[in-house]
């Protein structure tokens, strides 16, 4: 390959787990290398170009007007824009932040909120990248899948559309041959409503789905929380388990509650 | 120094997180010197309140990317000692693989692609790849030992996912671990090379004693409990940390300082666990640093990578030694959830990690408090640098740019960390 992709990974709000599953392509990077050249990332580089790029991972959510103006102007810069993980698709745990009153959050968190807040602006609220530009690729989980990740490179490389899942956890599940959690046990796996793609990582560790890749295509939220309260859980456990990872979005609303 | 310089870095490149440094040098007084973190604030502690006790460990997890494992450890354990739940041996020792793994992978991550390149003279490790491929394929294999651990043992590498309130809800496989132990021992001697490595690098020569502060215990190196231990004597229990360590807001940080009550700032991370818990560290570790004249105490910050290195062999050989006691077996993880307190104090790589919580009668959160390591480390390396920068007069405006940059690499901050903490009291909030 004589041009390489001129790739680009930003940072908003999030907590750089995204970019260190990227960085966890620890036996594939030297391939990566190959076809592509990273010309901006902070946090492994000192020489950052300007663009323009053909790929950027733009992980977090945004939560202040200098991630805003930093968001738009990417956009410009960048052929395809991936927003890399859950912060960035759905706003992940930090949007439980949503629920809570500003005055809350600001003025009994910080001492004296306003000395720092006339300096450095926060919305105190977090939104995902779709809700100011267009965004070619939703790269869902937190963190994506490193195969995910090879996926989206590996597609973009050879111009085609990646394959990402939005069929439930339950496939992924089913094929690596787990005993239904959820029907079975009783127990309260977020399983049926959650994107795949993590390979059913924690029903295989006896443990419940949390929803951590955010909502498959045409989830049925009220459906998954009808099945909870039969197995004993009460509408604030409910409340609780939809308000995590994806609580902001138009699938999970109706059972995370009015923001 | 008569000089006037002015050292502007407006986004410090390979560290995690969003942070600018800027200095300015008026006829050799430092008129302003500001470690400005600009990341924003997540506000955990407040959005905590009203969580169940089940789930901080999940959701503090997402503090950090890079350290998820001890936020992790560190929220159960604070859980744990509010509902009086006292966990087996075996969910200690998986624990202790977990946290060695998390500091495998940071410590190389910050190693060698964090700081290798400045001494080096590249600006990345793709850049370095070029013309040093055998350095950075030890660095890939070394970082991917550590990932591969902490999946082993938390089903995940980042935001594992087993780890729960009193104990893991999966077991390893014995076959699996035995392979691990393979590998470990494998790894000794990539191990030993990172030690004579980056002992061979020509480390800036800067020593400014400041009170340094870790975890100790007399039984073995400490990474996830123990007593908080100081090179100026402080000898307190994780309970007592908010007695003896306080916070203050600065205005151009999102970060608050810490310092050490009636003293000043202070150090935590590699060097300073390695200078107070040096005869616990593994006879190869302590061997290979008398190898390559490594003596403590140590205060200069720089060396903090040598601190690092040698914690790589110690992990290595202490997994070893846990993966040939531990039974693996099925235990009982059930629990009463009752109101209470709890602390605790772990080592994260970067340091000591601080959380507390309130809990109540129906395990929902009341209270929350976290203080991340490079928060406590803000106003050192601030202190450092007021020292650091007269020290620079030959050096070029860039050469001095560098320097500090790299002192700033040093502490390998984890910004995205220090931005979360807050102290949120129930009782003021509506």
């Amino acid at each position: 390959m004589t041009d390489k992709l001129k790739i680009a990974v930003f940072k908003m709000t999030g907590c750089a787990g995204c970019q260190m599953e990227l960085l966890r392509l620890e036996e594939e990077l030297p391939l990566v290398l190959e076809i592509a050249e990273i010309q901006y990332f902070v946090m492994a580089k000192r020489e950052n170009l300007e663009g323009p790029y053909d790929v950027s991972f733009v992980e977090g959510s945004i939560s202040t007007p200098r991630e805003l103006k930093e968001l738009k102007d990417l956009r410009e810069r960048s052929k395809i824009v991936v927003a890399f993980g859950d912060c960035a698709c759905h706003g992940c745990v930090p949007s439980i932040l949503n629920w809570v009153p500003p005055d809350v959050s600001g003025k009994t968190v910080y001492e004296n909120f306003e000395a720092i807040h006339s300096k450095k602006e926060s919305y105190q609220k977090i939104c995902p990248l779709d809700e100011f530009v267009f965004i070619d690729i939703h790269l869902r989980g937190c963190p994506p899948h490193k195969n995910m990740i090879l996926e989206v490179l590996r597609s973009i490389a050879l111009g085609a559309k990646p394959f990402l899942r939005r069929h439930p956890v339950c496939v992924e599940c089913k094929l690596r041959e787990n005993v239904c959690i959820l029907t079975f046990e009783k127990r309260p796996c977020m399983g049926p409503v959650t994107a795949a793609g993590c390979e059913a990582i924690c029903p295989t560790a006896n443990r419940e789905c949390e929803g951590c890749y955010g909502p498959m295509s045409d989830a049925n939220a009220s459906s998954l929380a009808q099945q909870f309260l039969k197995i004993g859980l009460t509408r604030s456990d409910i409340t609780r388990k939809f308000r995590k990872y994806a609580g902001i979005t138009q699938a999970f609303a109706g059972e995370a509650g009015e923001q | 120094m008569s000089k006037d310089r002015e050292i502007q870095v407006g986004y410090i490149a390979r560290v995690e997180g969003q942070g600018s440094l800027e200095i300015r040098v008026s006829s050799g007084n430092i008129e302003e010197l500001r470690l400005d973190i600009f990341e924003p604030p997540k506000f955990f502690e407040a959005f905590l309140i009203g969580r169940h006790c089940n789930e901080v460990h999940e959701l503090t997890s997402r503090i950090c990317g890079i350290c998820p494992v001890p936020h992790q450890i560190t929220a159960l354990r604070a859980i744990e000692n509010a509902l009086g739940i006292d966990v087996s041996e075996q969910t200690r020792d998986l624990r202790k693989l977990m946290n060695y793994g998390s500091h495998i992978q940071s410590h190389i991550l910050n190693l060698y692609f964090l700081a290798a390149p400045d001494y080096l003279g590249y600006e990345s490790i793709f850049t370095m790849a070029k013309e040093h491929l055998a350095i950075v394929k030890r660095a890939l294999k070394l970082k991917k030992l550590g990932n591969d651990l902490v999946e082993l043992v938390g089903a995940r590498a980042i935001h594992p996912t087993s780890a729960v309130v009193s104990g893991f809800t999966k077991i390893p496989d014995r076959e699996d671990m035995e392979s691990m132990r393979e590998r470990l021992v494998d790894a000794k001697q990539d191990a030993y090379d990172t030690v004579e490595f980056f002992s061979s690098l020509k480390i800036p020569e800067f020593v400014r004693r400041s009170e340094h502060v870790a975890l100790s215990t007399s039984e073995e190196f400490a990474i996830n409990e123990g007593l908080l231990v100081s090179t100026e004597g402080m000898r307190i229990e994780e309970d007592k940390y908010r007695e003896y360590i306080k916070e203050s807001q600065v205005d151009y940080s999102w970060a608050k300082h810490s310092q050490v009550v009636g003293r000043g700032s202070f150090l935590v991370g590699p060097l300073a666990r390695v200078n107070l818990n040096f005869d616990r560290l593994s006879d190869d570790a302590r061997k290979l640093a008398k190898e390559v004249g490594f003596e403590v105490p140590n205060f200069n910050p720089f060396m903090s990578h040598i601190a690092r290195t040698l914690e790589v062999v110690n992990a290595i050989d202490d997994c070893i030694k846990i993966i040939e006691r531990i039974p693996l077996r099925e235990e009982d993880r059930s629990y009463e959830v009752r109101s209470g307190t709890g602390f605790a104090v772990t080592e994260a790589p970067r340091g000591i990690l601080y959380h507390s919580y309130e809990v109540g009668d129906d395990g929902s959160v009341k209270k929350a408090d976290i203080v991340t390591p490079t928060a406590q480390n803000a106003r050192n390396i601030e202190n450092d640098l007021r020292e650091l920068v007269p020290a620079m007069a030959d050096l070029t405006d860039e050469e001095a740019t560098l320097r500090c940059e790299m002192l700033v690499r040093a502490y390998d901050p984890c910004i995205s960390c220090s931005v979360h903490y807050v102290n949120l009291d129930r009782s003021r909030v509506r």
